[in-house]
């Protein structure tokens, strides 16, 4: 029984949870940006306050078309990271199938996925113009890598013996892929999906900020040229909110696959 | 008699494996020159947008006798490297101060990781008013992009120190300084470098997104130009220079992490967990 002072401090207090501290610190550093903006420690058109930043959200769904704008950029995503997913893994099955390509090309593979690939942008500005193709070559170019490597990695570690199993069942190839190779290595595959699909997102909401054409970058790009800045830091916030929403989700989703391997 | 039998075959066999390596990377050289010689010379595209590889090795050589491009590239340079430099060593405190108390990692981690997954250039319009279009705000940029990965791979790091290091450490009861200098940082060594690897790629990126947004200066301003020109082949040899510069960072940070210092040396004699 512990004693009875204890009893009278709040749980929080005995235990400090992580999560209530950490909203509790985003709380302090939104109470204490509105201050300093407010009191003018820093300049409200540079800085201004959250309370002139949230209400700005909802003026954004209704008059800059902000659902419009996050479904295009979300389209252009998906389209970006299924073109991947299906390159990607038609390029790791061949680097798993054929283990001359495996060994010559698969450092390769991991050159590119490590080099700055948004910079290319202007190559394909000037191949496909200044519309949605750019920006969804892009996103494909950025998520194919580790799409190849994710898939390549699972298949090359599916455990032989399930293999030698399916041919002691005699399998056809078809069916070894089907119900052996594919299952057994689709947990490393989607974590490779995933990062392709961030990649994808990253590289669509780059690019669109930059060619100025599309969803939410574009509308960050119009909203600073215009000098709208409670607008715009409305704008960059939902971008990040939903960024994460979106990496949160994807990641959720990983960890129960892994788990009901 | 037959061991050394098997190893000629061994040896031959792999001799025929590098030889193949070497053959498929060669074709695949050929084939890529090949394509983007066909796709430049069949009219598919606009005259002009896939130019041949004669007249890109021509802009690299005008390209190198233009003084303006030197001016252009120590800009580049220079903001990457000092956006490198503070978002890394900002990125090495916050990841010890993470990795240090397990309550702080726990608060502020989950924060980290979420928003160092989020496309850092939409920041760049807040950037840009807070630093101006000149080099402040590129290098602001380099260094916010690459400070992510670095804290969190430090973080991540510290929690992988054998326990037994850190409990010598109280026993000769070293101040946080030193246990930090002679435990962390040398232990921290592999976790920094792939931290550094990766923020080099990021900074690069990140200065040079903001150049080509806004900007008077730089290899992504001049890129821009040269694309507004339409000068594609000089535009494509920029590039070129531009991804030798982000290959040829990691490669010297990769070689430099490996250095066989003293520091190194403990490292490498750290028992595995």
């Amino acid at each position: 029984m512990p004693p009875f002072e204890e009893n009278l401090m709040p749980a929080w207090l005995l235990k400090p949870n992580p999560i209530s501290a950490r909203f509790l610190f985003l709380a302090g550093l939104l109470a204490v940006w509105e201050i300093a903006s407010v009191a003018g420690l820093m300049s409200r058109f540079i800085v201004p306050p959250p309370s002139e930043i949230f209400p700005t959200i909802a003026l954004l769904f209704t008059d800059y078309d902000l659902t419009g704008s996050f479904l295009r950029t979300f389209g252009e995503t998906f389209a970006a990271a299924g073109l991947g997913a299906l390159g990607g893994m038609l390029g790791g099955w061949w680097l798993h199938h054929n283990r001359v390509a495996g060994k010559a090309y698969t450092d390769w593979v991991a050159a590119i996925a490590a080099a700055p690939l948004v910079l290319l942008f202007p190559l394909f500005l000037v191949i496909f113009g200044r519309n949605a193709a750019t920006i969804v070559a892009m996103g494909t170019v950025a998520s194919l890598p580790p799409v190849v490597l994710k898939t390549k990695e699972g298949l090359d570690n599916v455990r032989s013996v399930l293999v030698d199993v399916g041919r002691t069942f005699g399998l056809t190839r078809w069916q070894q892929v089907k119900m052996i190779m594919f299952p057994a290595s689709l947990p490393t595959i989607f974590t490779g999906l995933r990062l392709g699909l961030v990649f994808a997102l990253i590289n669509v909401v780059g690019v669109e900020y930059l060619i100025g054409f599309g969803g939410m970058g574009l509308l960050i790009a119009e909203l600073g040229d215009r000098f709208e800045i409670a607008g715009m830091y409305a704008a960059i916030l939902f971008v990040i909110l939903t960024s994460i929403c979106f990496f949160y989700l994807t990641e959720k989703l990983e960890t129960w696959l892994l788990s009901a391997r | 008699m037959v061991a050394v039998g098997q190893m000629n075959e061994a040896r031959r066999a792999r001799r025929l494996r590098v030889s193949s390596v070497t053959t498929y990377r060669v074709v695949a050289l050929v084939l890529v020159f090949a394509s983007w010689e066909i796709a430049g010379a069949s009219g598919l595209f606009f005259r002009g947008v896939i130019p041949s590889t004669v007249l890109i090795a021509q802009a690299f050589v005008r390209l190198f006798g233009d003084p303006a491009f030197y001016t252009h590239f120590a800009i580049t340079l220079f903001e990457i490297v000092v956006g490198f430099v503070i978002g890394s060593s900002i990125g090495v405190i916050v990841g010890l101060a993470l990795g240090i108390n397990r309550f702080t990692g726990e608060v502020f981690e989950p924060m980290l990781h979420y928003l160092a997954s989020t496309p850092k250039v939409v920041f760049l319009p807040i950037l840009l008013i807070l630093f101006g279009i000149g080099v402040g705000s590129k290098i602001s940029l380099g260094a916010m992009s690459c400070f992510f990965p670095m804290a969190l791979s430090v973080a991540a790091g510290v929690r992988t120190i054998n326990p037994m290091f850190l409990r010598v450490g109280q026993s000769l009861n070293l101040s946080l300084g030193n246990r930090i200098r002679k435990i962390y940082i040398p232990a921290l060594t592999p976790p920094i470098a792939t931290g550094l690897r990766l923020g080099f790629g990021i900074a690069t990126v990140g200065c040079l997104m903001s150049e080509i947004k806004l900007s008077n200066h730089g290899l992504g301003y001049a890129a821009m130009q040269s694309y507004n020109r339409f000068d594609i082949p000089t535009m494509l040899a920029l590039l070129l220079v531009i991804f030798t510069l982000a290959g040829l960072g990691n490669y010297l940070i990769g070689r430099l992490v490996r250095l066989p210092g003293p520091t190194n040396r403990r490292v490498t004699a750290l028992p595995p967990r």
